[in-house]
């Protein structure tokens, strides 16, 4: 089926980017090319220049961004094209489809209208014609119950049909190429399965080029023919992707491939004293009621919940959104009000208020998952981090304070010298690491950690889980890791709870349930994430 | 929908409720009173006077009364314009501030809008710059800068333009007070719209739009366009109904008998009825045009669930 | 715990270091903050330096044109001279000009007194009068005087008042009221304001509820019922001005507490169990200043407006003190006679407002950069 004459060629790319301090080249020169029906990867992690490659090539940039080189397809240069006839190409022989779903349809149109409009622009095809083709597209990207579909709003649908919507309007016109750029990180895994199977199917029906741009090397292994490994705006290694996997030339590469979380956790001694209890726990949140307007919704986010957490011990919480994974998490520290029992090193804490309970605070604590937001914008890194000392040993003076923040900050791998920075200035691992050390330095015994690694790059991701284990070696920690990414679960957990729209779908050790789960959701989850089943059917 | 509506007429009643009665006893509360602000009126004459309009009688009685009339659909006399009520002197004077009102709202929203689209389009080059700069004047100079130096410009040394009068309702009239209405009122609208348009274009159902090759009328138009325009329908509710219950300003300089200078010379002259009358009709333009700018709002975004 | 060597800390960027170093890079926003500094010192310090107070009336001079020539000119002299001669109840004989005195020889009836002569002097076209020469009889009189040089940069009023110099004094007045009411409006509105955000709940609906149904009633009302109530009284209006514009502030303010309680990183302070204060103070009120300064910036120029949109209708700034809203009301009656009583004014305060605009813009820009 791969042929090699190639339908789109990208010869010496660049692109630069016109900011307020000063210009950023993202894209330096690259060249690769893309064959009929064959499906290329592009991979890279955050700032690679992946995504505006392509952007690029459709003329989709920001104002601000001009494009350098030549994009070459079936013989026609397309940054230079003229506007016309570039959008006779955008649309009917090349389609994009984009991250993020929930905001890539037009919110004040319906379904219908969106989906006739691209149709009728390039195949000049009458309303009653269209609308049947409209349905046709509909049911091919197994949207049930058609017909009301295109009556609806992007707003009534979710995140994954709406990607299939956009599948939908990106294929209406039987493209030679489809760019999709991250297309499923913005969804539950779950749900990312079935995109990238319809995705696989829909090559295979219609035979069309696919570029699928990426960070998740699963993703890639599972999909594409060929692969190019970006890096800083350059391409660092291409090739077969069975070739890259197996043999990586380049060190960026390797690396890579390195990054997967590796290791197991053991659990700890069955003499471990019981250090954190939630019996029946229960979250509910009423919305809406009112004068005239019926009686208020109760959602239940956390749906009478049990767990023990022992010294030593850490739990790995999984679940897609929605589960209410992270609502349990803030409610056993006592951040959310709950129903039910919580005991704390044999304390029943379950009625304790702000001041009962906020000596117990030091050794409760709490990593958010978004490092960018966490920490106060105002305050220095070493403000940021001692700010737990002034309510806790407030004995302490400044310069003890001081030397507190330089020690917790080495800890941590980072350099003292830095604390008198702002968040601002620092990437997103390093915040993330700042956040750490704002928890350690009040030496906890419990740290839950609401998906510490979920906005990181891979790499990145692996320094924290390796800080993280050091660490909970080091002081005898236990952790609760709420995530959704089971790869990383897997590795730092001994004892994992499944979690869907909040109550309890299974548990157990972690070997159990990543090998032998025995409900359907978990066995549809891990294999979601951790299959290594290739998403094409049979080769042809 | 319907039922939303009714719940806010019905939410809208205490809110009226509320600003009367403040708005009554405010008012009593001043020092003077309407009849012994008038020079050369004698003790007695004073006396009669406030005994036939029921000032004397303790405040809540007075209070009470006032209601009462409000609920049968009466204002109340002009103290100070004995030979009318209150709600003859808004017939006279209210059809001409709509008049004028209306004018200057359609021009603003219609030249605004249009505007601002065209300055987004054109983002930091030179047309943006302009729209931005006449903007800036527009919404800075005050309306009793803008209104003379119009009559001094149009009026005197040009000679287009009346210096003032209402003419009967004359379309050469109207100029200079529309003019003067509409203009800061067009400024604002088109740097809200520009705003609001950049947004439009960068979000990602724009980035959708364009690369299904849709033609560039129908990016702009059908799809930024609307998205842009919610801001608009929010400012204009508020804004219709300060315009069309008149401009001091503007009626003053330009002598357009309309309602709004009834306010200032009522309050100064404690002419309590006529004052009380201003208070509730601004409040219910006030909350009308809110209640008409919800519901275009739930027909523009199909998100906004009024059930 | 080993003693460490302590590195010495690097100094960081702080939100305020980066945003006045976009704010100097606004070139708009530089040269308005240079010219309302400027506009302040010359309204402030102008007064000193200009030769006329803002209140002396120059009966000889009503309604004079804007010049950067002195005054008398040559045709006015001698209308200004027998005006001055005629209150001395004697005929002219006759006069001259000689480089800038004038010789004057009056004739009378009866033995003109000489201390008559003081009315040359009380005329402000002329100053050192001397008697030259007398007759024996005394019923002729030769008088010689200065011209005095007046400038009138501006021109004057239709009292005959030096419009240069009440237009610097209505600068002090209207940029006195605009700051002060102005910090009037952020105090009472930040406070209230913060105060409903960070307790919530049920008090904030309750406060919030009271800003609605203030915010309802109409604006003119509120504004003329201050005034009506204070009377005019130049202090306790800018109180009146400030306190019908906190309700913005208060509605700003509240939204951006409640929207800092929902970040991370006050929650992130509970969970290390900061009390409430301390949140107050390390997280709250440092997110909220810039929001704060900004608004302000905005609230100026109104407070400026409304202020001469009162004066304009003659409720505000009273007689002899006067502000630029009362000189435009002014000028306002005048054009096509006397343009210049309407433009230099509306020219001073229209500049003055574009100027604040910039500023205003500019620190936007600075403190919550977005691409324009």
């Amino acid at each position: 089926m791969t042929t090699t004459n190639p339908i789109l060629s990208v010869k010496n790319l660049s692109v630069r980017f016109r900011t307020l301090d000063g210009e950023v080249d993202a894209v330096k020169g690259i060249n690769l090319h893309v064959n009929a029906g064959e499906t290329v990867a592009i991979v890279g992690e955050s700032g690679s220049g992946k995504s505006q490659t392509m952007m690029a090539a459709m003329r989709l940039l920001a104002s601000n961004g001009v494009a350098g080189g030549e994009v070459d397809y079936r013989g026609k240069n397309l940054l230079t094209l003229d506007k016309a006839a570039l959008n006779g190409v955008r649309g009917a022989r090349i389609s994009m489809i984009f991250q993020e779903p929930m905001t890539s349809l037009d919110p004040l149109y319906t379904i219908g209208n969106q989906l006739i409009e691209p149709i009728r622009r390039h195949r000049k095809l009458g309303k009653a014609a269209a609308h049947k083709e409209a349905l046709r597209l509909l049911e091919l990207v197994k949207i049930p119950d058609p017909e009301r579909r295109m009556r609806s709003y992007p707003y009534e649908m979710s995140g994954g049909q709406r990607q299939r919507v956009m599948i939908a309007m990106a294929l209406a016109n039987d493209p030679d190429i489809l760019i999709a750029d991250e297309p499923t990180t913005a969804l539950d895994v779950t749900v990312q399965a079935q995109i990238l199977t319809l995705l696989a199917e829909l090559q295979r029906r219609l035979g069309m080029a696919i570029v699928f741009i990426t960070h998740d090397l699963n993703i890639v292994r599972r999909f594409s023919d060929r692969v190019y490994v970006m890096r800083s705006g350059q391409i660092v290694e291409e090739g077969e992707t069975e070739r890259v996997f197996a043999a990586p030339q380049h060190d960026y590469t390797k690396m890579l491939l390195a990054a997967e979380p590796t290791g197991r956790k053991a659990p700890p001694p069955a003499s471990a004293p019981m250090l954190l209890e939630g019996r029946n726990v229960e979250v509910a949140f009423r919305i809406g009621g009112g004068f005239l307007s019926g009686p208020p919704l109760t959602l239940r986010a956390v749906d009478r919940i049990s767990l023990s957490l022992k010294r030593g011990q850490t739990i790995g919480i999984v679940g897609e959104s929605g589960s209410g994974k992270s609502t349990l998490g803030r409610a056993l520290l006592r951040l959310l009000p709950s129903e039910g029992a919580i005991r704390f090193d044999h304390r029943d804490i379950s009625g304790a208020n702000a001041q009962a309970m906020r000596p117990l605070r030091r050794e409760l604590q709490l990593v958010f998952q978004d490092p960018f937001g966490s920490l106060s914008p105002r305050m220095t890194i070493g403000q940021v981090i001692t700010e737990g000392l002034l309510v806790h040993e407030p004995s302490l003076s400044a310069k003890d304070r001081d030397a507190r923040a330089v020690a917790a900050l080495q800890r941590v791998g980072l350099d003292p010298a830095m604390r008198n920075r702002y968040p601002h200035e620092f990437s997103g691992g390093q915040r993330q690491r700042i956040a750490i050390a704002r928890a350690m330095i009040l030496r906890p015994k419990v740290v839950v950690l609401d998906e510490p690694t979920s906005a990181l790059d891979r790499s990145v991701q692996k320094q924290i889980v390796e800080l993280l284990r050091d660490l909970q070696a080091e002081h005898e920690l236990s952790y609760l890791f709420i995530s959704h990414d089971l790869a990383v679960v897997r590795a730092m957990a001994d004892y994992i709870i499944v979690m869907r729209q909040g109550q309890i779908v299974e548990q157990g050790p972690t070997e159990e349930i990543f090998d032998r789960p025995r409900e359907d959701y978990t066995r549809a989850l891990m294999s979601a994430a951790i299959d290594d089943k290739k998403f094409r059917l049979a080769a042809v | 929908m319907l039922l939303y509506v009714f719940r806010r007429l019905l939410t809208a009643i205490p809110t009226l409720f509320v600003i009367v009665t403040l708005a009554f006893f405010l008012i009593r509360v001043a020092p003077g009173g309407p009849f012994n602000q008038e020079r050369g009126l004698s003790p007695v004459i004073q006396a009669n006077l406030e005994a036939q309009f029921g000032l004397n009688d303790p405040l809540w009685r007075q209070y009470l009364n006032y209601l009462n009339n409000l609920l049968h659909g009466s204002f109340g006399p002009s103290y100070n314009m004995p030979d009318f009520t209150v709600g003859e002197l808004f017939a006279k004077g209210l059809p001409i501030s709509i008049q004028i009102g209306t004018s200057a709202l359609i021009l603003a929203l219609l030249l605004g809008s249009t505007l601002g689209v065209i300055a987004a389009l054109n983002q930091n080059r030179k047309t943006d710059y302009g729209v931005i700069a006449l903007a800036t004047a527009g919404s800075t100079i005050p309306t009793f800068v803008i209104a003379p130096i119009i009559q001094l410009v149009f009026g005197l040394s040009w000679k287009l333009l009346p210096i003032g009068g209402w003419g009967d309702g004359a379309l050469i009239n109207k100029v200079g007070p529309v003019l003067t209405l509409a203009l800061p009122q067009i400024a604002i609208v088109a740097r809200l719209m520009r705003g609001s348009m950049i947004e439009s274009l960068r979000s990602h159902h724009i980035r959708t739009a364009r690369a299904l090759g849709l033609s560039e009328w129908s990016v702009v138009v059908k799809h930024a366009v609307r998205g842009a325009i919610l801001p608009i329908v929010s400012y204009a509710g508020p804004t219709a109904a300060a315009l069309l219950t008149g401009s001091i300003i503007v009626e003053t300089i330009f002598a357009i008998p309309g309602v709004g200078r009834y306010f200032v010379e009522a309050a100064l002259n404690r002419d309590y009825t006529l004052v009380m009358g201003t208070v509730v009709m601004i409040a219910v333009f006030t909350i009308l045009f809110n209640l008409i700018v919800d519901v275009l709002y739930a027909f523009v975004d199909p998100r906004v669930r009024y059930d | 715990m080993t003693d460490v060597a302590i590195a010495a800390p690097v100094a960081g960027r702080s939100f305020w270091g980066d945003a006045w170093a976009r704010l100097k890079s606004n070139k708009a926003a530089m040269i308005s903050l240079f010219y309302l500094a400027l506009m302040a010192i010359v309204c402030v310090v102008g007064p000193y330096f200009v030769p006329h107070t803002y209140t002396t009336i120059y009966a000889d001079y009503v309604r004079t044109a804007p010049s950067f020539s002195a005054y008398p000119k040559a045709d006015m002299i001698e209308s200004a001279l027998r005006d001055a001669v005629k209150r001395m109840r004697v005929d002219v004989d006759e006069w001259h000009q000689d480089g800038d005195r004038v010789f004057v020889t009056v004739e009378a009836s009866k033995p003109v007194d000489e201390r008559s002569a003081r009315y040359l002097d009380r005329s402000d076209t002329f100053h050192d009068t001397r008697i030259e020469n007398k007759s024996d009889d005394g019923r002729k009189l030769t008088m010689s005087a200065a011209v005095k040089q007046q400038y009138f940069l501006f021109g004057t009023d239709n009292t005959g008042r030096d419009l240069l110099s009440r237009t610097l004094m209505a600068g002090r007045v209207s940029l006195a009221i605009g700051l002060l009411a102005g910090i009037v409006a952020v105090a009472i509105g930040v406070i209230y304001g913060a105060t409903a955000g960070f307790i919530g709940g049920k008090t904030d609906e309750v406060m919030m509820r009271i800003v609605d149904v203030l915010y309802s009633l109409p604006f003119i009302f509120f504004v003329i019922m201050l005034v009506v109530f204070f009377g005019r009284n130049f202090v306790l209006m800018f109180l009146a001005v400030g306190a019908v514009l906190w309700l913005d502030m208060a509605r700003i303010v509240r939204g951006q507490a409640l929207s800092i309680r929902r970040q991370e990183y006050v929650q992130a302070a509970e969970a290390l169990g900061v009390t409430r204060g301390g949140i107050l103070v390390r997280h709250i009120v440092p997110n909220l200043l810039g929001v704060v300064v900004i608004y302000m910036t905005l609230l100026v120029p109104q407070v400026i407006i409304l202020e001469s949109f009162l004066s304009f209708l003659g409720l505000g700034v009273q007689e002899p003190m006067t502000s630029w809203g009362v000189l435009i009301s002014t000028g306002a009656k005048n054009i096509g006679t006397a343009n210049w009583l309407l433009l230099f004014p509306a020219f001073f305060l229209v500049s003055t407002l574009f100027a604040l605009n910039f500023v205003g813009d500019g620190l936007r820009d600075a403190l919550d950069p977005k691409d324009r």
